[in-house]
């Protein structure tokens, strides 16, 4: 083992690691006062660590990628395009954060500091070659995680999302363990090197049930129905910012993940997990689209939005081809966009005092009152409607191409059914921003930094972001593919 | 044959103290006895040649137990006389405790220094290695394989450390000295400073 090479191939994570102890110091010496500057500088570290990771993925001589610390972890262009998606989600929320927290609550330094080391989890978790860095990497993301859905100490609501979320968390963490450990007594090892060719052939009863809680554990992460049950709630109840960062960052991780361990390490029993993702793909769209319908605070919504996404992505997985992985990874990225701008288009209603609005008849003609804001909202929400000129398209598209391709007809015909039952509650909310009587509530302004995120997000989901299919889809395919390069 | 006496005597007191632990009606008993039993459980340990799960064993749970009792006396409201009186009931038997296990220690130093216990034949896989004691290869393999791992998980205890405080951790109330006395500012204080001579008119003194 080379540690040169290795502390090089770990290098966001150890660059993200470092600044987070110097972010602590910071915040530690500097109290409440330096929670702006603490943002400021978690945000620059993760565009540091998006820098080192692009710099990674063009690296010739690791152009298919390397294998660090004895095949823990593996660098090679899959993380790298998932962690570039999780450290801009992450930027982006840290960037409309501190407004949030100006109204009167409570910001600390802390804030920034747990995003970053959510990040150093995350990536790790994405790059993970073995069970013990994934199961690691898991735990730093979703403890910083517990943290800080519980940031608004005042807030009743958000102590009972942390709770949940750490009690539910942990007990998918022990299931997840569980699975491992009979992972790795069936296969006598942790990495997925090992594991690929011992899971060969018929798998006795003890192996697929370890396949079968590990991959439990997983859905619990990626919020994948019948594990769902904790999302509304945990969204609803953390403060707006963290439900931003919750919906795309930790999405992504869980999901690339996922994808990582079914493809490497049980690559050879594909037909034992595929019918597990089959149905969570399945179960997440249908409940994602029902159960959204009569709800009527917003962040509730979109959290059923995003169950039903991920029903969405979970079908390129399931077709388990170079394809599938490449519209996951496309699907993913536009789908990170949109919730970003769905949640920061959240944030940035406020009625007169400042205050935040997340009712359904709060927004009721808010195109009159804020024409910018509810139009960027539309185009959200009928881009996760998967409304043709708009980009959420494309990715229902690619993903239902690779599951047409991979044989899956039936489960392209279903999904494309639900999500017209989804549509309806996505435009119910343009219906009642354009045609209902204004409540006249969301009245009060946003500061430049809402503006420019929601605006980015906004011309990314609108058509104009058809001219990033070419790249976006010749980046996901060299992701896809080494992927599927290890075995 | 020390270890075969050593191996039946712990074994034996095990069994005893982890029944002990749920037969006996006092909960306070009850703990006294787990830490017996956890002290032979390390015993054992010790004989097979496992001494870092021996030394991990009475550090780790007899600390926790130690903890708990901590926990069990700050949640209960317990009457502290009560407590005493209790005390000096149960003294005897602590002491009684107390030796038992002064005296597995020195058996199981003696029983260590007379070499590892034979169970079975080693194949090769389980063979122990016996060039260094096992602490120096937990140690090697930590810092050298799985370094990542080691370090990140003490990025997790950070995080778990950053949490407790930032979910628990108020400012005081008011004030940005409350409850500290500054000396320098007392003994600059002057009589003069402290007390004011006003000459009320009669009657206008005091509001009543």
């Amino acid at each position: 083992m080379n540690y040169g090479i290795s502390l090089y191939l770990t290098g966001p994570e150890i660059f993200l690691s470092i600044s987070g102890l110097i972010l602590t110091l910071i915040a530690a010496w500097g109290g409440q006062k330096s929670a702006r500057l603490s943002t400021i500088l978690a945000a620059g570290a993760l565009v540091g660590a998006a820098v080192i990771t692009a710099n990674l993925l063009v690296n010739p001589s690791f152009e298919q990628g390397g294998d660090a610390f004895g095949g823990l972890y593996r660098m090679d262009a899959f993380g790298s395009v998932a962690k570039l998606l999780i450290y801009l989600a992450g930027i982006g929320c840290l960037v409309v954060t501190p407004r949030f927290f100006d109204q009167g609550r409570e910001y600390r330094p802390e804030y920034p500091l747990l995003v970053v080391f959510a990040s150093v989890g995350m990536g790790m978790m994405v790059s993970a070659t073995d069970l013990m860095t994934l199961y690691i990497g898991l735990e730093l993301s979703s403890l910083s995680s517990y943290v800080l859905a519980s940031f608004s100490r005042s807030d009743e609501r958000s102590a009972e999302a942390g709770l949940k979320y750490f009690v539910l968390g942990a007990l998918a963490s022990g299931i997840l363990l569980y699975g491992m450990s009979l992972v790795y007594g069936f296969s006598g090892s942790t990495s997925y090197l090992s594991i690929r060719p011992a899971f060969e052939g018929t798998l006795g009863t003890g192996a697929l049930l370890g396949i079968i809680f590990v991959l439990a554990g997983l859905a619990f992460k990626i919020s994948a129905v019948p594990f769902h049950m904790w999302t509304p709630d945990v969204y609803e109840g953390a403060p707006t910012p963290v439900t931003t960062f919750f919906a795309t960052a930790p999405k992504v991780a869980a999901i690339a993940m996922t994808a990582r361990i079914t493809l490497d390490a049980f690559g050879n029993q594909a037909d034992a997990w595929r019918q597990i993702i089959i149905f969570a793909a399945l179960a997440s769209i249908v409940v994602g689209a029902l159960g959204a319908i009569g709800q009527t605070n917003i962040k509730r919504l979109l959290a059923y939005s995003s169950i039903n996404n991920v029903g969405f992505i979970l079908i390129g997985l399931a077709a388990g081809t170079v394809a599938g992985a490449s519209a996951m990874l496309v699907y993913l990225a536009i789908y990170v966009a949109m919730s970003l701008g769905s949640f920061v288009a959240v944030l940035m209603m406020r009625d007169k005092d400042g205050k935040q609005v997340e009712t359904m008849a709060d927004i009721a003609g808010l195109s009159r009152a804020k024409p910018m804001l509810a139009l960027c909202l539309a185009a959200m929400m009928l881009s996760l409607a998967g409304i043709p000129p708009l980009f959420g398209f494309w990715g229902k598209f690619v993903v239902f191409q690779a599951a047409v391709e991979a044989d899956l007809l039936v489960l392209a015909a279903i999904g494309i059914a639900a999500s017209v039952i989804g549509a309806f509650y996505y435009l119910k909310i343009v219906k009642i921003m354009y045609f209902d009587e204004p409540a006249d509530v969301v009245t009060g302004e946003n500061g430049i930094a809402h503006w420019a995120v929601l605006g980015v997000t906004a011309i990314i989901v609108s058509p104009l972001g058809y001219l990033l299919t070419k790249p976006m889809g010749a980046l996901a395919d060299r992701a896809a593919a080494a992927l599927f390069a290890v075995v | 044959m020390i270890q075969i006496f050593a191996f039946y005597l712990f074994a034996v007191l095990l069994i005893a103290a982890g029944t002990l632990t749920i037969m006996s009606r006092n909960p306070v008993h009850s703990v006294l006895w787990l830490i017996v039993s956890f002290f032979n459980a390390a015993g054992l340990m010790v004989l097979v040649g496992a001494e870092f799960i021996a030394m991990l064993l009475v550090i780790v749970y007899v600390g926790a137990v130690a903890v708990l009792f901590l926990f069990v006396v700050m949640m209960l409201n317990i009457d502290f006389a009560e407590l005493r009186a209790g005390f000096m009931k149960n003294f005897p038997l602590g002491i009684a405790i107390a030796l038992v296990l002064l005296a597995e220690l020195i058996l199981g130093i003696g029983a260590y220094g007379a070499g590892v216990l034979e169970l079975g034949t080693p194949d090769g896989s389980a063979a122990p290695m016996t060039d260094k004691s096992n602490i120096e290869n937990i140690g090697a393999l930590l810092y050298t394989d799985y370094l990542f791992l080691f370090e990140a998980a003490g990025l997790i205890l950070l995080v778990a450390m950053i949490g407790a405080i930032v979910l628990t951790h108020r400012e005081r109330a008011s004030g940005p000295h409350r409850g500290h006395q500054d000396i320098g500012k007392q003994n600059r204080r002057r009589p003069e400073d402290a007390t004011i001579n006003t000459r009320p008119e009669v009657g206008k003194g005091v509001k009543l």
